[in-house]
């Protein structure tokens, strides 16, 4: 089925952050092919560089020998980004989400990646596997 | 490798701006976090951060904001954000940053607000 024509791609990046401008521009310029608008494209962007934080950080303790799978899937009018390490289980499907009035009275600091991934992407799913945590999100083309 | 730089410049009446320039992401903001302390070690409190060369933000660099707010106003100072374009100022929104700071348009909205305190 046309609709159903399937595009991957994948980026795999060492785990430092000064890597995260290269996966920032990879997933950009693969939403702009897309149909993706500039706004969208950025925040496309910002949940990716969010995910990829918290692996090289709490995922691998900052190890910048270690390896984080970027995997860009087209399916229909879904755009979905399928993000792979080896590091620490992390189970964010377990974090709420925060409230920002409480969030500012106390000035909390951090916390915001998983709920700025929540806010932007239609779909966001964690899964543990017993060799890897893959993440799988998804924006819609509208 | 991300870019970011930031520039300090001094206004009249003991304010100073943080000019941010590129992007602003878990690697970079230790750059912001060094300008925002030597500000808070100089007792400078009066800071307008102009954001209009500022490409990029991530949770990492609203974090930033986060950590020196309560310093800044603690020494009856603030911190307020101005000339940020569209892109930027919608993830400041998303989060409801507008709720805790001054962000403006132009900075010398934010400098006008600060010699009418």
């Amino acid at each position: 089925m046309a609709n159903q024509q399937t595009y991957k791609s994948t980026l795999t990046i060492p785990s430092q952050t000064e890597r995260l401008n290269d996966v920032r521009e990879f997933v950009a310029e693969l939403a702009r092919t897309h149909g993706f608008v500039e706004d969208d494209i950025n925040k496309i962007a910002i949940a990716v560089d969010e995910a990829c934080t918290n692996i090289i950080k709490h995922g691998y303790a900052y190890a910048p020998d270690k390896s984080i799978v970027i995997d860009i899937v087209r399916k229909g009018n879904d755009f979905e980004i399928i993000i792979s390490d080896n590091g620490k289980q992390f189970d964010a499907n377990a974090i709420h989400s925060p409230d920002m009035k409480d969030y500012f009275a106390h000035y909390r600091r951090g916390g915001l990646g998983v709920y700025l991934m929540k806010r932007i992407m239609d779909k966001v799913e964690f899964n543990l596997h017993s060799d890897k945590n893959v993440l799988r999100m998804i924006k819609t083309l509208h | 490798m991300s870019d970011f730089k930031v520039h300090i410049r001094e206004r009249a009446n003991n304010i100073y701006v943080l000019e941010l320039k590129g992007y602003l992401d878990a690697h970079t903001t230790p750059t912001l976090e060094e300008a925002f302390q030597k500000m808070l070690n100089e007792k400078k409190f009066r800071i307008i951060v102009n954001c209009k060369e500022m490409s990029y933000i991530s949770s990492a660099g609203l974090g930033v904001f986060m950590a020196f707010i309560e310093d800044v106003r603690a020494g009856n100072g603030d911190i307020k954000l101005s000339d940020m374009s569209p892109k930027v100022f919608n993830i400041f929104d998303l989060l409801g940053f507008p709720m805790l700071y001054d962000i403006v348009k132009l900075e010398e909205e934010a400098a006008k607000k600060f010699d009418a305190q």
